[in-house]
Order: structure tokens, then C-alpha cells, then sequence
């Protein structure tokens, strides 16, 4: 008796060793978390001590080493940022959504053994090397396709970034199609309609948050995308006009500039704003997408 | 388990790994850090490598980044050397200063600053005032030169960039670069897309406009500069014109030590500016250093 309840005292004493653990991870998690924000916040204040907020947000002119007069306007980088997320995104959201649903629905449980790996390796292919990709194959394409003198434009950066967003597209997508319960389908065919009506009117519609999520992360991983876009854009600092036009984005000025800028400036702090801002935006759009995924669950349960 | 434990292994060793070669420890074993101007890297590096094959046991590690990243690093004290293809600005100086750093400062080679354009533009001479209104962007159109009805691709590099800052200096008038410069990362990207741009311009250190057996570079037109309208044109390849300083945007290209160099790295800089040295720099497309340069060197190695 007495030494099973010795091992029961030991095993509370494990169980609550180990609970102990993992809620630790998962605070630290937290605390890395409000750290970088805590960081990137304290380090990018000072830039406002002689920048205005207003001309950070507003100017369209960044040239921080200007003899002229230093600027710190981030609004073209911005647009630049965006355009080139939402090119990508208009590429590979249709694509990758295709994808998903001929994986789930059509393709012979062999192709997709063979499909869906593929795609994930596609997330393994390091940005430089789509990057590399973009300035000798992509780029002189798109230079020929459009007549223009070089390709180092926006829609250079749109097309690699596709490329990178499509495995989180599609493997989430999938997912999410593949979640829809089984009931919903043999409804949807017992009551006469075929394949694609079941696909397109049941499936798709069920599935929609998690798609929409799926839309979001890729919008995550395209905004953040730094080395593709560095070398594919050329990164010139004029308000972008066009895809046919050369942009700068966010991250690719950060990269850019902060390898050289005098410690401790304001040039210096105000590569962490932008940093900042960077965080704000990946923030919210991975947190929109997380609530979506949550209810999505739950509509399904 | 067994995996697990091989998993730690590996990365103690590259913590480790990583550690030693971070450490301020391993600069003990006689490792001269140089780091900065991209226009220099190369020359650098050949220099260190004919140093190294004569002194043994002498290790010398040349990194590139820009002028700016060098002299940063001298600020900051990450590296034994810079390498820097402009001169110091006020507030560096300021922040050494303040930060107890005292440059000293050393001239190794000159750099005939070249405009390159493709080999197909039929453009073959500017004025300085002309390549300074195309890298302002006042002037838009191949046509405006006398070339074809063709939007100006401009290249360039990057604020940290020495041959940017004295391009902005002695050529723009300290005005602003054009916002459509495309900013390339290093003077080698530079000459691959004026390669393949045909309406594409840019400048670069003379040294790179010739590949590893000597010969000018392929698809490049390396155009001439005249001083004013009315000035005779010169080409940066010109070694005579570029010596008697008749093409207009030469420069130095410099080292700096904080404070007086450290024996190792004085023997080096000596070796940089013997006869032998500057035969490298010659043989690999940059120009000697005159005689006042020299003097002022010797002072500085004392």
C-alpha cells in the first residue's frame, strides 16, 4: 500500500513538473513576443525627437543622407510594400485556391502523395535563390514580354512572391476543404448535384474562413519577404507609378540601410520605426487570420 | 535519443564555432580585419593575398559593405582597417571623436571614377555638368543627348557607398539623386545590368571594368568626361590623363587605422604602398599614388 502511494505522490509531482514546463514555453513565447515590440518601440521613438510623425507617414521622399535636407518619409516604401503583396496575392491566391480544391477533391490519393510534398518543398526553396531566379530568368522575361529596358520592376517581385506564398495557400486551403465534414458532401450529392456544384456551392462556402485565412498568411509571408524583393525590384525610392516600374519596399530599405547606418542616429532609429510599422502590419494580418481559422473550427464542430 | 543528443552536439559546436569567430579573442592570433568600400574590396584582397604568400603566418581577412560600413566599423572598433573610397564626413569625424577614436588616414590608390553605359547607346562623351543632370533626373530621354527616343535607366548604389556619396559630392553638387535610380548592391551589379540594359547608365571604381584576364568587359561602353563644353574629353582608361588629373572625376582611395597603426597592420600598409604594391594596383586597373599622397602617408605610418 505504502509504496503505491509513494509513486502517486511521485507521479502528481512529474505531471505537475512537466505542466509547469510547457506553460512556461508557452509564456515565454508570449514574452519574446511583447519583448521585440517592447524593443522595436523603445528603439524607434527617438526618431520622432526630429522627425515629425506626420512627415514619417506622409512624405513621399526617403533620403536620409540627402546633402540637401534628410527626409524620412516612409509613404512610398509603403505603397511599394503593398503593391507588391497584392500582386502576388491576385497571382497566387487563384492558384494556390485551384490547387487546394483539385487536391482535395480530384486528384487520386497517388497524385496527391506525390503533389502535396512537392508544394511543401516549394516553402523550403531559400529566398535568395528565388531571388537569384528573379534577376536572371524572371526579370529579362518580364523585360521582353513588355518591351521595357530591364525587369527589375514591381511585377518581378509580385511574381517570385507568388511563388513563395502559394505552399501556405494551398496547404491551408487544403486543410480547411478537407475539414468539411463528410455529411455535408453526401447531403450535397444525395440531393442530385454533381462534383463540381458540390465543390464550388458546398465545399468552397463551408471552407471560405479557412480559406480566407489561408489568403492572409500568404499576405503575412509576402509582406515580410525581404531578400526576394531586395534583389528583384531595384529597388529604386520613387513612389511606385506602376508594376512596370522599379520599387522599394519596407523590408528591403531596412536591409539595405541598416547594415551601414552610424549607430544611434536618427537614420538609425528611423530604420526601427519602419521596422515598427513592418510588425504592426504582419501583426494584425496574422491575427485576422487567426480569428478566422478559430471560427472556422467552430462553425464545424 | 541517440538523435537527440547528436542534435545538442551540433549545436554546442556551432555556438561555439560561431563564438570563436566572433570573439575579439581570435584577433589575437595576428587576423587583420578589413572592412568597407566595395570599390576596394578586390584590390584589397589581391594586396592581402601577395602579402600573405610572402609573410607566413600573417592572416588578413577583407570584408566589403561600403565606405560607410567601414568607417562605421572604425567608429565602433569592429575592424583593424578600413577601407573607404571618400573622405571622412563632419559628423563621423564628430562621433570618432566623441567616441575617442582617432583616425588616421592613408591613401593606397586612385580610382578613375567611370560612367558606364550599354555598347549599343551610341552616346560615347558627356560633360560633368550633363552626368550630373542625368543622376538628378533632369534629364529623362536618351533623345535630349543626341541618343535614341529612350527613357534613362538609371543604376546606382547605395547611401553607404563611397563612390555614391563622391559622386553626389563632385559631380551632382551635393544635390539629391533622382529617386528612379535603381540602387544595386555592389559595383559588379552595376556593370551586369548596364550589360543587359539598353538604356541603362551607370558608375563604377575603374578597377571593375575589367574581368579576371585584363580585358575590358563585354557589352560596356565607358564613356568619356569633359570637364566643361568647351574642355578636351577624357577617357578613365587614359592612364596619362588620369595621372596628369585631366580626367575630371579621379579620387583616392584610402585606408584608416584608429590611432597609430599596430605593427602587423603597418607592415601591410607598407607593402601596400612599396613599388610592389602599387604594381598591383596598377595590374589590376586603378592608378598609383603621386608624391604628395606618399609623403603625407609616411607621416601618418609614424
Amino acid at each position: 500500500m505504502g509504496t503505491v502511494k509513494k509513486k502517486g505522490v511521485l507521479g502528481d509531482l512529474k505531471e505537475s513538473l512537466i505542466q509547469k514546463i510547457f506553460q512556461t514555453s508557452g509564456l515565454l513565447a508570449i514574452i519574446v513576443l511583447l519583448g521585440i515590440f517592447a524593443l522595436l518601440l523603445y528603439t524607434a521613438i527617438p526618431a520622432f525627437r526630429e522627425v515629425s510623425l506626420k512627415e514619417f507617414l506622409t512624405s513621399t521622399r526617403w533620403d536620409p543622407t540627402s546633402p540637401e535636407k534628410p527626409e524620412f518619409g516612409l509613404l512610398s516604401m509603403l505603397a511599394s510594400t503593398i503593391m507588391v503583396t497584392i500582386g502576388a496575392l491576385l497571382i497566387a491566391f487563384p492558384v494556390g485556391v485551384a490547387v487546394a480544391a483539385y487536391l482535395s477533391d480530384v486528384a487520386s490519393p497517388r497524385v496527391r502523395e506525390i503533389v502535396k510534398p512537392v508544394v511543401e518543398l516549394l516553402a523550403a526553396i531559400p529566398s535568395v535563390v528565388v531571388g537569384f531566379i528573379g534577376i536572371t530568368l524572371v526579370g529579362p522575361m518580364i523585360a521582353k514580354i513588355f518591351n521595357l529596358s530591364h525587369g527589375l520592376t514591381a511585377l518581378n517581385g509580385s511574381l517570385l512572391l507568388a511563388i513563395m506564398a502559394l505552399p501556405t495557400i494551398i496547404s491551408i486551403s487544403e486543410d480547411s476543404l478537407n475539414a468539411v465534414p463528410i455529411s455535408f458532401v453526401e447531403a450535397s450529392l444525395a440531393l442530385g448535384a454533381n462534383r463540381w456544384q458540390t465543390l464550388v456551392r458546398v465545399k468552397v462556402p463551408a471552407a471560405l474562413s479557412g480559406i480566407i485565412a489561408s489568403l492572409m498568411l500568404g499576405m503575412g509571408r509576402a509582406i515580410g519577404e525581404t531578400m526576394t524583393v531586395l534583389m528583384a525590384t531595384g529597388n529604386a525610392r520613387a513612389f511606385p507609378q506602376g508594376f512596370l516600374q522599379s520599387a522599394r519596399t519596407l523590408t528591403a530599405n531596412i536591409a539595405i540601410e541598416l547594415g551601414e547606418v552610424p549607430y544611434y542616429t536618427t537614420h538609425y532609429y528611423a530604420l526601427f520605426a519602419i521596422g515598427l510599422v513592418l510588425f504592426i502590419m504582419t501583426f494584425f494580418v496574422n491575427l485576422t487570420a487567426d480569428v478566422i481559422l478559430e471560427k472556422q473550427k467552430r462553425k464545424l464542430q | 535519443m541517440k538523435k537527440i543528443t547528436a542534435l545538442i552536439g551540433l549545436l554546442a559546436l556551432l555556438l561555439v564555432a560561431s563564438l570563436g569567430l566572433t570573439s575579439p579573442a581570435s584577433a589575437q592570433k595576428k587576423m587583420i580585419q578589413i572592412k568597407g568600400s566595395d570599390t576596394m574590396v578586390n584590390l584589397v584582397q589581391i594586396l592581402a593575398e601577395e602579402y600573405m604568400a610572402k609573410k607566413p603566418g600573417a592572416a588578413i581577412a577583407v570584408l566589403g559593405g561600403g565606405s560607410g560600413t567601414g568607417i562605421t566599423a572604425i567608429i565602433n572598433g569592429t575592424t583593424d582597417l578600413a577601407n573607404h573610397s571618400r573622405e571622412w564626413k563632419p559628423k563621423e569625424l564628430d562621433l570618432a571623436y566623441e567616441k575617442g577614436v582617432r583616425p588616421r588616414i592613408f591613401a593606397i590608390a586612385v580610382d578613375a571614377l567611370s560612367i558606364i553605359v550599354n555598347e549599343k547607346n551610341p552616346i560615347e562623351t558627356l560633360t560633368m555638368a550633363q552626368v550630373g543632370s542625368i543622376f538628378r533626373g533632369e534629364i529623362k530621354n536618351w533623345k535630349v543627348l543626341g541618343g535614341p527616343d529612350q527613357k534613362i535607366s538609371l543604376y546606382g548604389r547605395q547611401s553607404n557607398s563611397g563612390t555614391y556619396s563622391f559622386l553626389q559630392e563632385h559631380v551632382l553638387n551635393n544635390k539629391n539623386y533622382s529617386p528612379d535610380v535603381k540602387e544595386m548592391n555592389g559595383n559588379a551589379q552595376i556593370i551586369e545590368a548596364v550589360v543587359q540594359d539598353l538604356a541603362g547608365i551607370g558608375y563604377v571604381g575603374v578597377g571593375y571594368l575589367y574581368d579576371e584576364s585584363g580585358k575590358l568587359r563585354k557589352g560596356l561602353k565607358v564613356l568619356k568626361i569633359k570637364k566643361d563644353e568647351s574642355a578636351p574629353e577624357y577617357s578613365p582608361l587614359d592612364k596619362e590623363a588620369v595621372y596628369s588629373a585631366k580626367y575630371a572625376i579621379s579620387r583616392p582611395l584610402y585606408q584608416c587605422t584608429n590611432g597609430k597603426p599596430s605593427a602587423a597592420v603597418a607592415d601591410f600598409i607598407r607593402f601596400e604602398l612599396s613599388p610592389e604594391g602599387q604594381a598591383i594596383v596598377e595590374k589590376e586597373g586603378f592608378f598609383k599614388i603621386g608624391k604628395d599622397l606618399m609623403e603625407q602617408n609616411e607621416k601618418n605610418l609614424r
